[in-house]
């Protein structure tokens, strides 16, 4: 390659390509395709930013995490608490929710993001425990085991009414997730994202030329964690329910999974595990009601037997 | 200050009891973790897979204590002998994360596994007519099946540790832990060793999830409920130590009993905060080398 082409390759990297188009047809297909599951729809598209927060942390800065549903809860109470006593605005709920997430992963980033490996590993898995403690024990307004109940969403801009279909729900959801897919991109595409997949590459020599290694995680993380706030506070609003489970291990645990089983640190990852998890979680869960776990953890198992690097992993090989 | 004197020996006693169970369970988790770098979530799933083939044998079978106790270590260490082989061997070495989807995987199947085997419901252990009631030993009285519980414990760490310190097996583990290649080429047959190592911890766990069933409740979430604790004693401890676990289980165990005894609302914040403070002061644990 010579230096012009690849200067070439270079530039046009993060120019929108024709492909890209594609999981965005796909979702405005599904809504006139599936008009009954418009509701699952809409859960789909804001897990998706979830597992998008996600991709930023341990795709491209490489800090792998087993309490980001910290932050996904966060968002959801926050959003949910504020509807329950009398502000149900969406818009605003979702900013408070993605405020109050990007706090804690700031204030928690400080003193996690100091460990590498398992060290790191835990001390995520230990500030989310911590944060599902306190929303126990704080029940007189989290509603404790019992869940938040009583919120009262207003209509978006005074017009679009949450209906009983999940009409709203699922435009509403599918315009944050295309915002916070555009954000995401430009991170991932700028110097800044760059010196980040640097970071996970190679630490040391990040280090060694000088880059403010510590700083730039702090602010992915703080950023991936008012993303998964954006999230948790969407599903809060969508489904007018939060419950202490949206704080669980079971949860960070599930969205490392459905990224993976997508494809780690390609932005798309998440657009593809994602739909496939719940999907076929969904429909496990009606064939089977009673034992749909074991399939699913099947399913999980066959994809590292059989793909590993995610689907996307799979479809490279293929081009190969 | 009697009662004081009373309290402490309670807290220090279930402390023990229960740092035992967290122990025998863990120690098979740091040596899979440390030796073969393998990120292994589902490790939970053998102790609670002990604990079921204890109280099924049992209850069902009429097995008396310590035979199906036997019976359910050695049963959980035949068993993962062709989940290593088949799985888990071909992720040595590999991506993390693909280690995590496999044993995420191999949880999400236990859950439904035991519930479809044993049902959802809690599983009660009725220990034998001679381990239940109190041992009076003059000043006060013990739990039987407790003071059971730790000597058990303290015999099979005892049997543990010399095996690793004075037998060629444990040289072989030893220097594999320190330095993987260079065993390999002084000739310790590595794969044989992961595999038997790994029987070993498993069937240790499927003991102490036998052992610990009046501790960690039975049922068919057991391997996630639970899964916080073992990593917790496996970070703090230091990963491929033998004695860092011990420590570690020791720390939390009686942590756990003294914060629930004297702070019952809030006990559980101390212990992930003392968690926390310990991987800050010394991020590879405590017997973790640099």
């Amino acid at each position: 390659m010579t230096p012009s082409r690849a200067v070439d390759a270079f530039v046009r990297r993060h120019r929108y390509r024709l492909l890209e188009a594609l999981p965005w047809l796909a979702a405005v297909a599904s809504y006139f395709v599936f008009p009954d599951y418009l509701a699952l729809g809409a859960q789909i598209l804001a897990t998706t930013i979830f597992a998008l927060s996600a991709d930023l942390v341990l795709g491209y800065a490489g800090i792998v995490t087993l309490g980001h549903a910290a932050f996904f809860g966060i968002g959801a109470y926050t959003a949910g608490i504020l509807a329950a006593h009398g502000w149900g605005e969406p818009i605003s709920g979702l900013f408070a929710g993605a405020t109050a997430a990007a706090l804690l992963g700031f204030l928690s980033g400080l003193v996690v993001l100091r460990a590498t490996g398992l060290a790191l590993l835990m001390q995520t898995l230990v500030v989310a425990t911590m944060v599902a403690e306190a929303a126990n024990k704080a029940s007189f307004i989290t509603g404790g085991d019992d869940g938040l109940q009583g919120m009262e969403v207003w209509p978006i801009f005074d017009l679009f009414r949450f209906d009983l279909f999940g009409h709203t729900s699922y435009v509403y959801c599918l315009t944050m997730l295309f915002l916070c897919w555009l954000a995401a991109r430009r991170i991932v595409h700028s110097t800044f994202g760059r010196s980040l997949t640097g970071i996970r590459e190679n630490v040391r020599r990040m280090h060694a030329i000088g880059a403010p290694v510590a700083r730039r995680r702090l602010v992915i993380y703080t950023i991936s964690a008012a993303l998964a706030g954006v999230s948790g506070a969407l599903i809060a609003q969508t489904t007018q329910f939060v419950s202490l489970s949206f704080l669980s291990l079971e949860r960070s645990g599930t969205v490392l999974i459905m990224l993976i089983i997508g494809g780690v640190g390609r932005l798309y990852g998440a657009f593809i595990g994602v739909p496939l998890y719940m999907v076929a979680q969904n429909r496990f869960s009606e064939i089977d009601p009673v034992y749909w776990y074991f399939w699913l953890g099947l399913l999980m198992v066959l994809v590292v037997v059989f793909a590993r690097g995610g689907v996307l992993g799979l479809f490279d090989r293929f081009r190969q | 200050m009697g009662d004081t004197l009373s309290a402490a020996v309670s807290i220090g006693f279930h402390g023990l009891a229960f740092a035992m169970v967290l122990y025998l369970i863990s120690v098979g988790l740091s040596v899979t973790m440390g030796l073969m770098g393998f990120v292994n979530l589902a490790h939970g799933v053998f102790a609670m897979v002990g604990a079921y083939v204890l109280t099924s044998l049992m209850s069902r079978f009429g097995v008396p204590f310590l035979p199906a106790l036997l019976a359910a270590a050695v049963a959980v260490a035949a068993a993962s002998l062709p989940i290593e082989r088949l799985l888990y061997r071909r992720l040595y070495g590999g991506d993390e994360l693909d280690q995590v989807l496999l044993t995420m995987g191999l949880v999400f199947m236990s859950v439904a596994g035991a519930t479809y085997f044993w049902g959802p419901l809690q599983q009660p252990l009725q220990p034998p007519a001679w381990l239940s009631g109190a041992i009076d030993v003059g000043f006060r009285t013990f739990p039987a099946y407790r003071s059971f519980l730790i000597l058990c414990g303290a015999a099979l760490v005892t049997v543990l540790w010399l095996g690793i310190e004075r037998t060629r097996f444990g040289a072989r583990v030893r220097a594999s832990v320190d330095n993987l290649r260079m065993a390999q080429s002084v000739g310790i047959d590595t794969s044989r060793l992961f595999m038997t190592t790994f029987a070993l911890g498993s069937g240790l766990a499927g003991l102490g999830g036998g052992l610990g069933a009046d501790l960690l409740a039975i049922n068919p979430s057991y391997a996630l409920q639970n899964l916080a604790y073992f990593l917790i004693v496996v970070a703090v401890g230091g990963l491929g130590s033998i004695r860092g676990p011990f420590v570690a289980a020791l720390l939390l165990g009686i942590a756990d009993s003294g914060f629930k005894y004297l702070l019952p609302e809030f006990g559980a914040f101390f212990i992930y905060a003392l968690t926390m403070a310990i991987l800050l002061w010394r991020p590879r644990g405590l017997f973790g080398r640099a």
